[in-house]
């Protein structure tokens, strides 16, 4: 094995521009008489647009034109459309238009009104400010709770009652029938608390209109540009794909949030042409909380029942979920299919209900946020099982082991659709436990008690659907999109090697980790080696990275690449060491004939390839240069258990994080040091939302949290040193054997941290605390008790 | 931001005389505060007159009890200054625990209390102690100094120049921060001085305010115990998403007790 093959801890090759203040973002990009774009913003919920006059701005220094709603109206383009349909008990789903520049409403604070390109941003900015825009406020629905009351306000006329679709899976009748022979039931009531992304790089993009190619380039700090130029380009702007590219350069972090077409890129592509000359917008951060998708945003009441020995019998869950004011890319699929189906989580629970209804307000579109459904569904199942353990007075951990999918069980079909190919949950919670010493918890309990303190602890045993998706699949609940990955793999004539992908990599370090599958399968050096991604002008095609997809899928297209080249360079070096082909075997980059000592490095064959003198010209094409779609058999299944402890203060409600310990199985490990890294990330982002970060929007829809002033995102500080281990069973059905990491954090920790909490109040007779569980909630909490 | 006329300033009268002159001047110190709010658009002023380069109003100086901060000194400086940790070790520890350390690099103790955040902790420091604030024109008690939110007894153009503090017996700053902002939900110094003890509230109400039946409890028993069972009165104090009235003044109660215990 190469010594940065895979599963080495190699240093991540682009982390060298990154800390260096090299990397290339969106707003980097300086094109040649470029103009600059201000948006002109609702600062109301819900407001009708009685008149919306430039003229004002138009005069002001510097500007080169303003275009509102009516000018890209008048022109018979498209909304912006939504990559999902999904079909609930009464029909498919209300879709109402999203016009990327509103007509004659807003709907949510953001909302964009007009555009004022100028030449500089400041002028454009001033300029923005003299657009004078009547509005005629109205009244806001800016919660699912007002917005599913009696004379809500109406977000669309065509949703009455703001409902979008009202879903189900499993029968209920069915369900019910379980619950009927129930020893005891428990029941919990749930906020699943809504996020603002927040990636530390705010969204960009910069548009240019080539007059002699009509081509054009749209810059964009995007996880999926081929997608954006999908659905811009095709329906949106009705612009051919060999016209438009689509660039995401580096990105400063996406979470989800860059994963969905929004109006500004549509806005300054379209109006490139207009302009003739290219056009950056830059959010500023509260632009960024009025504008990026948010995430979460679940109530939800779930009942488990339970026969004598706390075996579960059936589970029954009820959730809305908020859409905000239109539907985001993905929105829809993210409260069913990838919530729902993940209610099972890692039991034999053998009846499964759950109604989603989706309902839209007057809030910022909410769409799919690092885990995306999962993270409600393991909050979910795992806030209830710890309840229920807690009512039965089993240990948590026992309760768990008893309803757990046998590690002889797999596949496993679960009564909510999936199938869950592989794992080994009573490994992960065993390495768990061990790691947070979890039998010297009543201990360490009674010690801080000394201190006048309350101690808790947590689990989650969490699981979640990655390599996102079999297309046919998908396709058949709703998907307007296939889910395979595209990689080409260019062996140059020197060997050196050249990987397309269609994964974008925006933290994640593909471009380590993909260059260790090719150091490992050609034996080349890794530095001569390099990853591609993020053009559609380069890349033949790719989803992008979202759902933990990137290895599982774009890995897989890459091994199959791998498998087409290495097919082409033992013909080639057959031909050259005039042996047959079955007797050449390839190992640490050198070809040799079995049963003797003949052998030609991998270097040779690919000058061959490029160079062929010597070479069977009639049976082979020269080049060395392979492309392979991979479309996944089935989702991965990572799962795991995260343990976490806390220490509160009563006088004051403060929670301190006194361990935090995990034990994943993400299949096969390409690099476990990135793969730690992608696992402390996740576990901050879901601490933060246990604990930190809450978005409240008032009665009048205005976000209270619009900044970091109000808005808690975790500091290094709010989190202590993680145990973070791994257990691994292979993924069998795709060729590396592996899971994906990229969301289990994320998913699995509020859980964790939300037991712990309710663990250490249980004392004090607090049975619930929301999330976030702020010192201010805590300790009214303990004053209510 | 909107544009202005960036101006420097040689001395302290220079720069009174230039924000004098300015037809809606104002002064930037560290640019902490200012700065935000011009690139928010919440201020147009017509001049920022930079008091950076003015050497004199920099600096910690140390002698018979008194400890002297120029108006330009960061928060880092107190923080890290031996003689400050010697002479009055919560003024320090306070220094230190404001904002992030680019804040403290950059933020003064003179635009701190010129701007009078009600949840800042320097007005805590101020009062607690009984400081006493030095401008180019005269000197003013702590306690008259901060006079509401974000308000204080300066004129217009009034420069502070200094903050003189007398050392107490013993002092310490408790504060429970914002889980956001990390400014103070609430703040409390106790300070045992020779005048006697001051209990000095940031965080809690619209401006830095004495816990005066607090004082009194301690007056005669300096003690945590003395405390026991007192809140502030939740009337008139700040309520917003994260604290409620009630909690902030629970929190008063409970940094105070905390404080005097360290006061050891
Ligand atoms: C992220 C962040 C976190 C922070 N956290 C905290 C915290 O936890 N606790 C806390 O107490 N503070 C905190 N602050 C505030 C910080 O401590 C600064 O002291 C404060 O912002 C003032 O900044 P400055 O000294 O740079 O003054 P500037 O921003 O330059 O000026 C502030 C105001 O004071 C006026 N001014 C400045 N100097 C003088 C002077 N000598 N005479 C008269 N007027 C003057 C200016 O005209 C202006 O109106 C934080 C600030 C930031 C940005």
């Amino acid at each position: 094995m190469p010594k940065d093959g895979i599963g080495a801890s190699v240093k991540r090759k682009e982390d060298y521009r990154f800390i260096t203040g090299q990397g290339a973002y969106t707003d980097d990009i300086d094109r040649p008489g470029q103009t600059f774009a201000v948006f002109v913003r609702s600062p109301h919920a819900h407001a009708r647009i009685a008149s919306v006059d430039t003229a004002a701005a138009a005069a002001m220094p510097g500007v080169v034109k303003i275009l509102t709603g009516a000018d890209y109206a008048a022109e018979g383009l498209g909304g912006l459309p939504c990559g999902w349909q999904v079909t609930g008990k009464d029909g498919p789903m209300v879709e109402p238009a999203h016009p990327p520049l509103a007509v004659d409403r807003v709907r949510h604070v953001g909302d964009q009104v007009a555009v004022v390109i100028a030449n500089s941003a400041a002028e454009a900015r001033d300029a923005a400010e003299a657009v004078a825009v009547a509005y005629e406020a109205l009244p806001a629905a800016a919660s699912i709770e007002a917005a599913l009351a009696g004379g809500a306000a109406q977000v669309h006329d065509e949703a009455p009652g703001n409902l979008c679709y009202d879903w189900e899976i499993g029968d209920k009748a069915d369900v019910d029938a379980a619950f009927a022979d129930a020893h005891h039931v428990t029941r919990v009531e749930l906020v699943n608390n809504r996020l603002v992304p927040n990636a530390m790089e705010p969204r960009a993009a910069v548009a240019e209109y080539d007059r002699a190619t009509r081509e054009y380039t749209l810059y964009t700090t995007s996880q999926n540009p081929h997608v954006i130029r999908l659905l811009m380009g095709a329906f949106v702007l009705q612009l051919p794909e060999h016209r438009l590219r689509v660039v995401a350069p580096d990105v400063g972090g996406g979470f989800g949030s860059k994963i969905f077409h929004y109006a500004e890129e549509a806005i300054l592509t379209w109006a490139s042409s207009k302009v003739a000359r290219p056009i950056k917008w830059t959010a500023e951060r509260a632009e960024s909380f009025v504008t990026d998708a948010h995430g979460r945003d679940h109530v939800t009441v779930a009942e488990l029942a339970m026969d004598r020995d706390g075996r579960f019998l059936g589970l029954k869950v009820d959730t809305k979920a908020n859409m905000g004011a239109y539907l985001s890319t993905f929105a829809p699929c993210v409260p069913t299919y990838l919530y729902a189906t993940l209610l099972a989580g890692q039991y034999t629970t053998p009846k499964i209900w759950c109604g989603v209804q989706a309902v839209f307000t007057h809030t910022v579109p909410v769409d799919a946020y690092r885990g995306a459904g999962r993270p409600e569904a393991t909050f979910v199942v795992e806030r209830i099982v710890e309840t229920a353990a807690r009512e039965m007075g089993i240990d948590p951990a026992e309760l768990r082991r008893r309803n757990f999918v046998p590690s002889d069980a797999f596949p496993y079909q679960t009564p909510v659709a999936l199938v869950y190919d592989s794992g080994n949950y009573e490994g992960t919670l065993a390495a768990a436990l061990a790691a947070a010493d979890y039998n010297g918890f009543a201990a360490r309990r009674a010690e801080a008690e000394s201190r006048g303190k309350l101690r808790g602890i947590g689990l989650s045993a969490y699981i979640e659907a990655c390599g996102i998706a079999p297309s046919a699949v998908v396709g058949s609940l709703g998907a307007r999109a296939g889910l395979y990955e595209c990689g080409e793999v260019r062996v140059h004539p020197t060997g050196s090697v050249t990987f397309f992908t269609g994964t974008h990599s925006h933290g994640q370090g593909h471009e380590t980790t993909f260059a260790q599958i090719i150091a490992e399968r050609l034996g080349v050096d890794i530095d001569a080696v390099e990853v591609v991604h993020g053009d559609t002008s380069k890349i033949p095609f790719g989803m992008g990275t979202y759902g933990s997809r990137s290895l599982a899928v774009g890995g897989s297209a890459l091994s199959r690449a791998l498998d087409k080249v290495e097919t082409k360079a033992k013909r080639i070096a057959a031909h050259l060491m005039e042996a047959a082909e079955g007797d050449i075997e390839f190992a640490d980059g050198q070809f040799t004939v079995a049963g003797t000592d003949k052998s030609v490095g991998f270097g040779d064959v690919a000058l061959t390839a490029y160079v062929p003198h010597n070479y069977p010209i009639e049976e082979l094409e020269p080049g060395l240069d392979e492309t392979a779609f991979y479309d996944p058999a089935n989702f991965t299944f990572p799962a795991g258990c995260h343990v976490c402890e806390v220490e509160i203060d009563p006088e004051t409600g403060a929670v301190e994080i006194a361990s935090f310990a995990a034990s994943d199985d993400f299949g096969n490990v390409i690099n476990p040091m990135i793969v730690e890294g992608q696992v402390h990330g996740g576990i901050v982002q879901g601490v933060g939302q246990a604990l930190l970060e809450g978005c409240v929007y008032d009665s009048e829809g205005q976000l209270a949290t619009g900044s970091y002033m109000d808005y808690t995102m975790p500091r290094a500080d709010d989190v202590p040193s993680f145990s973070v281990s791994t257990e691994t069973t292979p993924c069998p059905h795709n060729p590396l054997g592996v899971k994906g990491c990229g969301e289990a954090g994320a998913i699995a920790a509020p859980a964790a941290v939300m037991n712990a909490v309710h663990h250490a109040l249980s004392s004090r007779g607090v049975s619930r605390i929301d999330m976030p569980a702020t010192p201010a909630r805590i300790w009214q909490a303990l004053n209510a008790a | 931001m909107h544009d202005f006329t960036y101006r420097t300033a040689s001395s302290v009268a220079d720069a009174a005389a230039k924000v004098a002159a300015g037809e809606d001047a104002v002064l930037m110190a560290g640019g902490m505060t200012l700065l935000p709010t011009l690139k928010q658009r919440l201020a147009q002023p017509s001049d920022v007159v930079d008091l950076g380069g003015i050497d004199s109003l920099r600096g910690i100086q140390v002698s018979g009890g008194t400890v002297t901060v120029g108006a330009m000194t960061v928060h880092d400086a107190v923080a890290n200054s031996s003689e400050v940790a010697a002479a009055i070790p919560a003024l320090a520890a306070l220094a230190g625990h404001i904002g992030d350390p680019q804040v403290r690099n950059r933020g003064t103790i003179g635009g701190s209390i010129s701007n009078n955040d009600p949840a800042a902790d320097y007005p805590a420091g101020l009062v607690g102690l009984g400081a006493t604030v030095c401008t180019d024109r005269r000197e003013i008690a702590a306690d008259d100094f901060f006079t509401g939110m974000f308000e204080t007894a300066l004129a217009d153009g009034e420069i502070v120049t200094s903050v003189r503090f007398p050392a107490p017996e013993a002092a310490a700053y408790m504060k429970f921060p914002n889980p956001a902002s990390r400014y103070a939900i609430v703040g409390v110094l106790v300070a045992r001085t020779a005048g006697g003890v001051r209990v000095a509230v940031t965080g809690a109400a619209s401006c830095v305010y004495r816990e005066t039946a607090m004082e009194a409890a301690l007056e005669g028993n300096f003690s945590p115990s003395a405390l026991d069972g007192m809140t502030a009165s939740a009337d008139d104090l700040n309520e917003d998403i994260h604290a409620s009235a009630e909690y902030r003044a629970h929190l008063v109660g409970v940094m105070a007790r905390r404080a005097v215990a360290a006061c050891g």
